[in-house]
């Protein structure tokens, strides 16, 4: 019988020669994630099953919701995951100054390959699909049953193919991608299922491209995004990890749900209005209409805070002054990130310009500290969400975009066109 | 099983940053979650919800973020079910990890007003509308998810399955 490639990794990972859409399997797990939101509230529920965790190679707690600890109550959920960590012998054991933003980290460091089954309490897990694996998001008593066993229970999804053909235009990235994706299948497009890229335009893709395309497949309702395994990857896993890992690509005759296919070349830089990463607007069709001026500016979590994004947003900021009427927060992924900004100028390109520089977090990502914002105020962010309330007050509007398009907006004091910065 | 209530209606996406907002996060214990429970859409909720009442919704209710705070601040609040088009998968497991029920059902969803009584046998799927006087079927749930359910959510179900 045909699979797709998701098919393939759950099939291997329960023991079985093959899998079918619907059939609900019990998968073993390679890497079990957990954060400081989801983390301590599967400690109490972990130990109505086990006092050790089933692999301290495979079970990773990163602190970087609330961090740096934003107020006592946060500061109890990271002292609880690291007594944890610490406790249980973990060896990833992750902390604030060496470590960043979970869906960054843990391919940084190599912790996750291709070929893995991998679930996170955080629903952005769908990340590291771009590294070949079948990876899912899942709530605190999964994650803490994943902890205890090592295995999870599954409905095997059924898939949309999509495939991608030609090459981006300069200013627009992975971001736009996705975005461009989900405005055109919905908000529950791919609900319960696996959304599979293919095709001659993957090799025109980096591999932060593709971890931003895969990080929002859950905001088109995905189960999972997965990329196929090309030299980019392999290249990207040799430098980062020492892990064996396993190549998988689906059956030539596999059966999809639906196959759309995404003409690259034709992608121009897109923005989601509030309140939905769905309602997709080109930059072409807001700049037809009045400005949209705005109060705040985020390039940064683990949709868009890697260093290709932080080089973009970067290339536009240099000598330029970011609008005396927006604040900046570039918040970089991870501590590497930070000091690699560091390095090669970035981050004193950003504060000449007139931005804050932040220690790696998702704070102002789901308004939980550093950029919250007021009733009325409007943002553009690199981010992942632009629900009521996601960022701080009810009546705050999110406008999610690329970090070229964030970067540009932020000179701009409104929402503008990254190709036209300059003219 | 059985649940029967007065219903809050609701439209599709309900997401999990609504039903509980990130900046309550930094605490789980559930009877704290519950009273901010839909406090960014109806800012009435908790008042107006009495002990078994049924929350009815559109598609993809629960979408967005993991957090099983979702399902245990509506659960912890008093709702009894919450009937929708369709759920968010991570939702949908969350509820089911928890024991708290959750049915599909766009008939009903359709034909369910704000402050409708309705009743729901859990053994049957059966949707009573007892103020339209009317009925619905929802979908049933695969065998594996019943036997979960019975056993009162996973970690039972892991502690039973180890012996």
């Amino acid at each position: 019988m045909s699979m797709t490639m998701t098919q393939k990794i759950l099939a291997d990972h329960a023991g079985l020669k093959e899998v079918a859409a619907g059939q609900l399997i019990e998968a073993k797990l390679d890497v079990v994630m957990a954060n400081d939101i989801t983390g301590p509230m599967a400690l109490p529920i972990f130990h109505q099953m086990a006092d050790k965790v089933f692999d301290v190679d495979k079970v990773v707690l990163v602190p970087d919701h609330f961090t740096p600890n934003k107020d006592i109550k946060s500061a109890e959920n990271s002292k609880a995951i690291r007594e944890f960590s610490i406790n249980q012998c973990l060896t990833h054991h992750m902390e604030q100054g060496k470590c960043g933003v979970e869906h960054a980290i843990l391919p940084e460091r190599g912790i996750v390959v291709a070929g893995e089954c991998i679930i996170g309490a955080d629903s952005h897990t769908c990340t590291y699909g771009a590294l070949g694996a079948f990876s899912t998001g899942v709530g605190t008593t999964d994650i803490a049953t994943g902890m205890a066993t090592g295995e999870l229970w599954f409905k095997v999804p059924s898939a949309i193919k999509f495939v991608l053909k030609g090459k981006l235009q300069p200013y627009v990235s992975g971001k736009d991608v996705i975005l461009h994706i989900i405005g055109q299948i919905g908000v529950d497009g791919a609900l319960y299922k696996s959304m599979e890229f293919v095709g001659e335009g993957v090799q025109e893709l980096s591999m932060d491209d593709r971890f931003t395309i895969c990080n929002m497949a859950i905001e088109a309702g995905a189960k999972n995004g997965i990329f196929p395994v090309d030299e980019k990857t392999r290249e990207y896993m040799k430098k980062h990890s020492t892990k064996e890992y396993k190549e998988y690509c689906a059956d030539e005759d596999a059966i999809y749900d639906e196959v759309i296919e995404v003409d690259l070349s034709q992608i121009v830089p897109t923005v989601a209005f509030p309140h939905l990463p769905g309602n997709a607007h080109t930059i072409d069709e807001i700049n037809k209409d009045e400005k949209i001026y705005i109060d705040q500016v985020v390039i940064g979590s683990c949709t868009n805070g890697r260093m290709s994004d932080l080089r973009k947003a970067a290339a536009i900021l240099k000598g330029r002054k970011v609008s005396d009427r927006v604040r900046v927060m570039v918040v970089p992924a991870t501590q590497k990130i930070f000091v690699q900004c560091i390095r090669e100028g970035l981050a004193e390109i950003f504060v000449e310009a007139g931005c804050a520089f932040n220690t790696p977090s998702c704070g102002p990502c789901m308004g939980g500290h550093m950029g919250v914002m007021a009733k009325g105020e409007k943002c553009v962010s690199t981010t992942n969400r632009n629900f009521v309330g996601r960022m701080g007050d009810t009546e705050a509007l999110i406008y999610l975009a690329s970090p070229e398009v964030a970067a540009a907006s932020a000179v701009a004091g409104y929402i503008a066109d990254p190709r036209k910065v300059g003219e | 099983m059985e649940a029967c209530g007065s219903v809050l209606k609701y439209g599709d996406n309900v997401d999990t940053d609504v039903i509980i907002p990130a900046r309550y996060l930094n605490s789980f214990d559930a009877k704290e979650l519950a009273s901010h429970a839909m406090v960014d859409i109806d800012p009435t909720f908790v008042e107006r919800l009495n002990q078994g009442d049924i929350m009815v919704a559109g598609k993809n209710f629960g979408c967005g973020s993991s957090r099983e705070h979702a399902p245990l601040a509506l659960k912890t609040a008093g709702v009894s079910c919450v009937i929708a088009k369709s759920f968010a998968r991570i939702f949908y497991r969350n509820s089911i990890n928890i024991g708290f029920a959750i049915l599909e059902c766009e008939e009903a969803v359709d034909d369910i007003d704000e402050g409708n009584q309705v009743e729901i046998d859990f053994d049957t799927g059966k949707i009573y509308n007892l103020t339209k006087n009317k009925e619905y079927q929802a979908q049933p749930f695969p065998e594996f998810l019943q036997k979960m359910i019975k056993a009162n959510g996973l970690v039972n179900y892991v502690n039973e399955k180890k012996g």
